[in-house]
């Protein structure tokens, strides 16, 4: 038997899932104007927000249920983009700009022959693996160093933050064969289907809603299983759980390495739906973003980090357009008050209504007595 | 005074279940543990008291791996016979022997049940694929129910361990060190912050678990201390001072300088 709690997760997931494909139904279905329109560009905008849904989902993981503040969450995002970058540009085959079967910064920059590493990247299924096992390997050295090294709470947040900067200094380098600043653009096709094919549009929209869920799910069966509660515990008293007989090492590089390996899979969705990656989405403020979205929706909780990324991006795409000079401030001041005021997020002000009204009675009954 | 590692063994007749011999650290020049000798008998309950930065936590450091000594042995001697080396081993591997260690503020997983508590507590399922893959069996939850008997907190069952008071996470700590079933128990400061009745019961819950286990207790509390102690191990710059009964140690006029002295010192300048 399920119990109440269980039925109320299964109606919500139901739910979610229900809304969220009714965007590509609507685009193939439904009218061309009016209000229940939505064009190719609402399709791929969308899918662009349910990629930084599960990036937030993966910082979840680790922030929100592990402890670990990471500030390189959007480097995996980032990875995992640049490898599916790399299939899309072997794709464009001979129909860049300059009708070679290299990639035109290639050609640009006097390349004769494609660098080794990029020739696996004409499969598509190695593509696939590697955007997730290329950040979780990342992730694994370089948590394997930072946990084996005890480096814990600001420290390790201030770490992250210095490996995402570098990174970021090195993609920006024309000679590490990533394009340099100008990154990976113009793409054309991705499994022999065009990118400006409105049905492809829709698929790389249903892909990331299958994605989302399937973290979803994963996170999930986590936290029921005694792993997830080790994973908490580890948040709440470290110290604890290492005189428990656990070491405490492994399961957070676990954690770490599958949190990347998420954030990677997202970033390879987000590619095709945007058309294009360079090292600015390895900046450290992009990942200072996403752990804004995760305490905006509800840090610690299942669908706070959905909510937060897609409420703070609608907020983005309209300031940005009305008050271009002042989303930075306006997002910083958001953080602010959200830490300050609501330190559950959007999800935990149910809650603590509840909790103050519930207060609130108890006083009034205890003047009345 | 002969420096103690000319010593014998104190209970050379005796069972010994741990041995630390000849254990030097220092902190940048700071001798924190200056050549400690310290052996403990099978089923003992043993009170370690001693002025503040005598090395108390140290010691308690070194024993469960958190610091790593200088020099000197720090030998657990297993059921089966084996001696085991413990001065090189990670904290995790020196818990799965059998050492249990309750810290000085209680550390309690404060949003997850108290049964929850209890259930990672249990000395089995501890690595990552075995925590993925776990069931509750139903000795385990037998395990858990006795436990919350001993400590009292049976009411508590299904309460967030964060809801509860001061006094009963440390007994829910407690109970958390006897789910491990450890053979050794070492205890930081067990009463610090209790009223006096709930440091009555904890005295009581100490007392029950000896025989069954071997405990090392840290006190700063001297009513509790008479409550509990057997034989009472002074420490002082990071070297015993004394060892003996409460009795013998309190009218010692070494002990009486170093630690009584201070005391009256400190209150002095208070």
């Amino acid at each position: 038997m399920l119990s109440t709690e269980n039925k109320k997760e299964i109606g919500i997931f139901c739910i979610v899932t229900g809304l969220l494909m009714l965007i590509p139904m609507l685009n193939a279905w439904g009218p061309e104007t009016g209000t229940l329109a939505v064009s190719s560009f609402q399709v791929s905008l969308w899918g662009k927000y349910l990629t930084y849904a599960i990036l937030a989902m993966s910082l979840n993981l680790l922030w929100g249920y592990t402890g670990l503040l990471c500030l390189c969450q959007s480097l995996f995002f980032a990875l995992g983009a640049y490898m599916m970058g790399m299939y899309l540009m072997l794709m464009i085959g001979d129909r860049g700009a300059y009708g070679s079967m290299l990639p035109d910064f290639m050609v640009f920059l006097g390349y004769q022959d494609l660098p080794i590493h990029w020739k696996p990247f004409y499969s598509f299924w190695f593509t696939a693996g590697a955007v997730m096992w290329v950040p979780g390997l990342v992730a694994l050295i370089f948590g394997f160093l930072a946990f084996r090294s005890r480096i814990k709470g600001v420290y390790f947040s201030i770490l992250t933050q210095a490996l995402t900067y570098a990174c970021c200094l090195l993609f920006f380098r024309n000679d590490f064969t990533f394009g340099g600043n100008n990154g990976f653009t113009d793409f054309k096709d991705i499994l022999g289907h065009s990118l400006n094919d409105p049905s492809t549009t829709r698929w790389l929209y249903i892909s990331s809603v299958l994605l989302l869920l399937a973290t979803y799910l994963i996170t999930s069966g986590l936290l029921a299983s005694k792993f997830g509660k080790v994973q908490q515990a580890i948040r709440d008293s470290e110290n604890r759980v290492l005189f428990s007989g656990y070491s405490t090492t492994s399961f957070k590089l676990v954690i770490f390495g599958l949190s990347a390996m998420i954030a990677g899979a997202a970033g390879a969705l987000y590619v095709p739906q945007v058309g294009g990656i360079n090292p600015s989405a390895m900046e450290a403020a992009k990942s200072l973003e996403v752990v804004v979205w995760v305490a905006v929706g509800g840090r610690g909780t299942k669908w706070g980090p959905v909510i937060g990324a897609i409420l703070v991006n609608l907020l983005k795409s309209f300031t940005t357009q009305a008050f271009p000079d002042y989303w930075l401030i306006i997002m910083g001041g958001l953080f602010v008050f959200v830490v300050l005021m609501m330190p559950d997020g959007i999800v935990g002000v149910y809650k603590q209504a509840k909790n103050k009204i519930a207060q609130k009675r108890s006083l009034q009954t205890e003047a009345t007595v | 005074m002969t420096t103690a590692h000319h010593h014998d063994p104190l209970y050379k007749d005796t069972p010994l279940i741990l041995s630390v011999s000849g254990v030097n650290k220092a902190f940048d020049g700071f001798k924190a543990i200056n050549d400690l000798n310290f052996y403990l008998e099978e089923g003992e309950l043993r009170t370690i008291i001693g002025p503040n930065g005598a090395g108390k936590s140290t010691f308690m450091d070194i024993i469960t791996g958190r610091t790593v000594p200088d020099s000197g042995t720090v030998t657990f001697h297993g059921k089966d016979g084996h001696d085991i080396n413990l001065a090189k081993m990670r904290e995790f591997e020196i818990n799965r022997l059998g050492i249990g260690r309750k810290f000085q503020t209680p550390s309690v997983y404060k949003s997850h049940t108290v049964y929850d508590n209890l259930v990672l507590s249990l000395n089995h399922a501890r690595g990552v694929f075995k925590t993925l893959f776990y069931r509750e069996s139903a000795e385990d939850k037998e395990r858990i129910m006795e436990v919350l008997k001993t400590i009292r907190l049976e009411a508590r069952v299904n309460d967030l361990a964060g809801m509860l008071s001061h006094g009963q996470k440390q007994w829910l700590e407690i109970g958390m060190l006897l789910a491990q079933d450890p053979s050794i128990l070492l205890i930081d400061e067990p009463a610090a912050g209790m009223s006096d009745e709930e440091t009555e019961r904890t005295g009581e819950l100490l007392l029950s678990l000896e025989k069954k286990h071997s405990l090392i207790v840290i006190e700063h509390d001297m009513e509790f201390i008479r409550q509990i102690a057997r034989k009472v191990t002074v420490l002082h710059q990071g070297h015993v001072l004394k060892e003996g009964t409460f009795d013998k140690v309190k009218s010692d006029p070494g002990v009486i300088e170093v630690y009584l002295g201070r005391q009256g010192k400190k209150s002095e300048t208070n």
